[in-house]
C-alpha cells in the first residue's frame, strides 16, 4: 500500500531525512518513532502529498505522490501535526467544506457519522475556536476519516488529548487499521508498542530500527545491564569481570559503580560476584537493570548515525 | 470545477460574517450617495444640466475599487499560509489553479454584490429624469467596472500567494494596483511603439476612453480578462513553487 524508496529530503544545506526506504501493507499500522526532529513530520508531509522529496520516491496505492498526487490525496487521510482549522467555522462547517472538497455524495450524512466516531456530535454546532486542544485533535481526525481513505497517515494523533481520549484514539486507530493502513508518527512508546503492527525507529533522518514492538522488546532482553556498587577503586576491578565469560560492555560509571551487559539466556552474575570476591574487592551491591523500551530507544538514537551532510558541515572550518 | 464553487462559497461567508463585507459596503454606499446628492443638486440650481452616474462611476473606480480590493484580497491566501491552513487545503484533492480561481471567484463575487447595490443610484435616476437615462451607458459603466474590479481582484490574489503577511500582500497589491493605473502618463512623452505598449497596458486607458464613455469595444474586454487569466497564473505558479520549493 506504501512503498518508499530512497526517500530523501533537503531543505537548504540541511538534509532532513536521509535515504529512507520502507514499506506498508495493506491492514498494518506502522508507527514511526524518534526524537522531535528526527524527520517524522517530513516524511509524513511528502506522503501525504503536500511537499516532494529531493531524491527518491514514495508510491501509495500504487501512485506516485509527485506525479499523481491528486489520486494520492484522494485515498490518503492526512491529520497534521498542528491540525490546521478555521476558527471562524463550526465544527460541522468546518467537516461539511472538507466532505465537499472530497466530492462526498450525501456529505450532511456523513459528516455527522464521522462525528459521531470521534464523539463531537454534541460540539457540532460550536465555533472551533471555542474548542480546547483534544476536541480540535479530534476534529483533525474527523477531517481526516470523511472520505473513508485506505491509508491514514497520522502525525501524533495523540498529542494533547486527555488519558481518556488517548485510549478512545488509540482504540479507534486499532478498529480502523483493521482494513486499513495506517501510518502514524509518535514519540510515545507505550503508544507504539499497544497499536502498531510495526514500528520503524527513525533519528537524524536515518532508519536505525525497524521491527515489531514484540521483537523489539525480545531484542531488549537480548542484553541485560548489570549494576554493581565496590568499596575501593572500581577502575582497578575491571579487568576482573571483563574475565568472566558472557560479560561484555563493561564501563566504569563512578568510583564504585561499575556496569556490564551479559546475555539473557546466561546469568553470570554468581561468576562475577566470585571473581570480585577471590580478587580482594568488598562487593556492596548487585543489581540488574531491565532495558525498557526507552532505553533502547536512546541508545539506538544516541548518536552514532551522523548523516553524512552534517558531518561535512563540522569538517569545514 | 465544484471544488472552485465549494472554495469561493466559504471566501464569500468569511467576508460576510465578520464585519468587513458591510463596512466596505457602507463606505461605497455613503461616498456614492454624498456625491449623488451634489450632483443632483448642482443639477436642481442651474437647470441646464442633466444629473448622470459619471462621476459615479469615476468615484468607484478611483478611490473605492482602488483601495478596497487590496483590503479585501489581502487575507485570502497569505492568511491560509501563516496559519497552515494551506497544508490542510494542498492535501486535500484541490489542484492548485482550482484553489487560486475559487479564491479569486469569492473575492470577484463580493464586488459583485457591491455593485450591485450601488445600482440603487442609478434607478433612483431613473426615477427622477424625464424622459428616462442612458441606460446603454450605465450598461457600458457596470461592465467597465465588473471588468476592472475583475482584473484588480486578480492581482490582490496573485499577490496575496506571494506572501505569508497580510500587511505586505495589501501593500505589493496597491503598489501593482498603482503602477498599472498611472503607467500610460509616462506614454504622453514617449514617441512610437513605447508609448503605445505602455498605454494598452494602462488599467485606465481602457477604462476611461471607453467603458465609462459609454462604449463597449471587444479590444478592452480582452484587456481585461487577459490580465485576470495572467494574474491568476502568477497566483497558481507561487501555490506550485512553494509546494516544490
Amino acid at each position: 500500500m506504501i512503498k518508499v524508496t530512497k526517500l530523501t529530503k533537503d531543505y537548504g544545506a540541511r538534509r532532513a531525512i536521509d535515504n529512507l526506504s520502507f514499506h506498508a501493507e495493506r491492514g498494518e499500522v506502522i508507527g514511526f518513532l524518534g526524537p522531535n526532529g528526527a524527520g517524522k513530520t517530513t516524511t509524513l508531509r511528502i506522503l501525504s502529498g503536500y511537499m516532494p522529496p529531493t531524491f527518491g520516491k514514495a508510491e501509495i496505492g500504487g501512485f506516485d505522490v509527485v506525479d499523481q498526487s491528486l489520486e494520492v490525496r484522494k485515498i490518503v487521510g492526512y491529520l497534521p501535526e498542528t491540525v490546521p482549522l478555521y476558527p471562524d467555522m463550526t465544527v460541522f462547517e468546518f467537516l461539511k467544506y472538507k466532505a465537499d472538497l472530497h466530492h462526498i455524495p450525501n456529505a450532511e450524512d456523513r459528516v455527522d457519522e464521522v462525528l459521531e466516531m470521534v464523539d463531537m456530535l454534541d460540539r457540532s454546532e460550536g465555533y472551533i475556536a471555542a474548542l480546547s486542544k483534544g476536541m480540535r485533535q479530534r476534529v483533525g481526525l474527523g477531517q481526516a476519516l470523511l472520505h473513508k481513505p485506505e491509508v491514514l497517515i497520522l502525525d501524533e494523533p495523540t498529542i494533547g488529548l486527555d488519558p481518556a481520549q488517548i485510549i478512545e484514539v488509540r482504540n479507534l486507530i486499532k478498529r480502523i487499521g483493521k482494513e486499513r493502513t495506517i501510518m502514524l508518527s509518535t514519540h510515545i512508546l507505550s503508544e507504539a508498542q499497544q497499536v502498531c503492527d510495526r514500528v520503524l525507529i527513525i533519528n537524524k533522518g536515518h532508519i536505525v530500527a525497524e521491527d515489531t514492538p514484540e521483537r523489539l522488546q525480545s531484542r531488549l532482553a537480548g542484553s541485560q545491564r548489570v549494576e554493581l556498587r565496590i568499596r575501593k577503586n572500581s577502575e582497578e576491578a575491571m579487568p576482573l569481570i571483563k574475565k568472566v565469560r558472557g560479560v561484555t560492555n563493561v564501563t566504569v560509571t563512578t568510583d564504585d559503580l561499575l556496569e556490564f551487559e551479559m546475555g539473557a539466556n546466561q546469568d553470570v552474575r554468581p561468576n562475577v560476584a566470585r571473581a570480585i570476591v577471590q580478587g580482594g574487592f568488598d562487593l556492596l551491591e548487585m543489581k540488574q537493570n531491565t532495558l525498557s523500551l526507552e532505553d533502547i530507544f536512546l541508545e539506538l538514537t544516541r548518536d552514532e548515525t551522523t548523516p553524512p551532510s552534517l558531518k561535512d558541515r563540522a569538517d569545514q572550518p | 470545477m465544484r471544488n472552485i464553487w465549494t472554495i469561493a462559497k466559504r471566501e464569500l461567508h468569511l467576508l460576510f460574517i465578520g464585519p468587513i463585507a458591510y463596512i466596505t459596503m457602507i463606505v461605497f454606499l455613503l461616498t456614492l450617495g454624498i456625491f449623488f446628492y451634489i450632483e443632483l443638486s448642482y443639477a436642481i440650481q442651474t437647470q441646464q444640466y442633466i444629473p448622470t452616474m459619471g462621476t459615479s462611476f469615476q468615484l468607484i473606480a478611483f478611490p473605492l475599487l482602488f483601495l478596497a480590493i487590496p483590503a479585501i484580497t489581502m487575507r485570502s491566501i497569505a492568511e491560509e499560509k501563516r496559519t497552515g491552513t494551506l497544508e490542510f487545503l494542498l492535501t486535500a484533492p484541490v489542484r492548485d489553479w482550482e484553489l487560486i480561481t475559487g479564491k479569486w471567484l469569492g473575492g470577484f463575487l463580493f464586488f459583485l454584490i457591491t455593485l450591485a447595490v450601488t445600482l440603487v443610484y442609478p434607478l433612483v435616476l431613473s426615477l427622477i429624469i424625464k424622459p428616462g437615462i442612458d441606460l446603454g451607458a450605465i450598461l457600458a459603466g457596470y461592465i467597465g467596472l465588473i471588468l476592472l474590479a475583475s482584473a484588480m481582484t486578480a492581482i490582490g490574489i496573485a499577490m496575496s500567494s506571494l506572501f505569508n503577511n497580510q500587511i505586505a500582500s495589501l501593500f505589493a497589491t496597491l503598489g501593482v494596483i498603482i503602477v498599472f493605473w498611472i503607467i500610460s502618463s509616462p506614454a504622453q512623452y514617449m514617441e512610437g511603439i513605447g508609448g503605445d505598449i505602455l498605454r494598452n497596458l494602462s488599467l485606465t486607458t481602457h477604462l476611461y476612453d471607453t467603458f465609462l464613455a459609454g462604449i463597449l469595444d471587444l479590444k478592452d474586454m480582452l484587456y481585461y480578462i487577459s490580465f485576470t487569466v495572467f494574474a491568476l497564473f502568477i497566483g497558481k505558479t507561487a501555490v506550485e513553487i512553494r509546494r516544490w520549493g
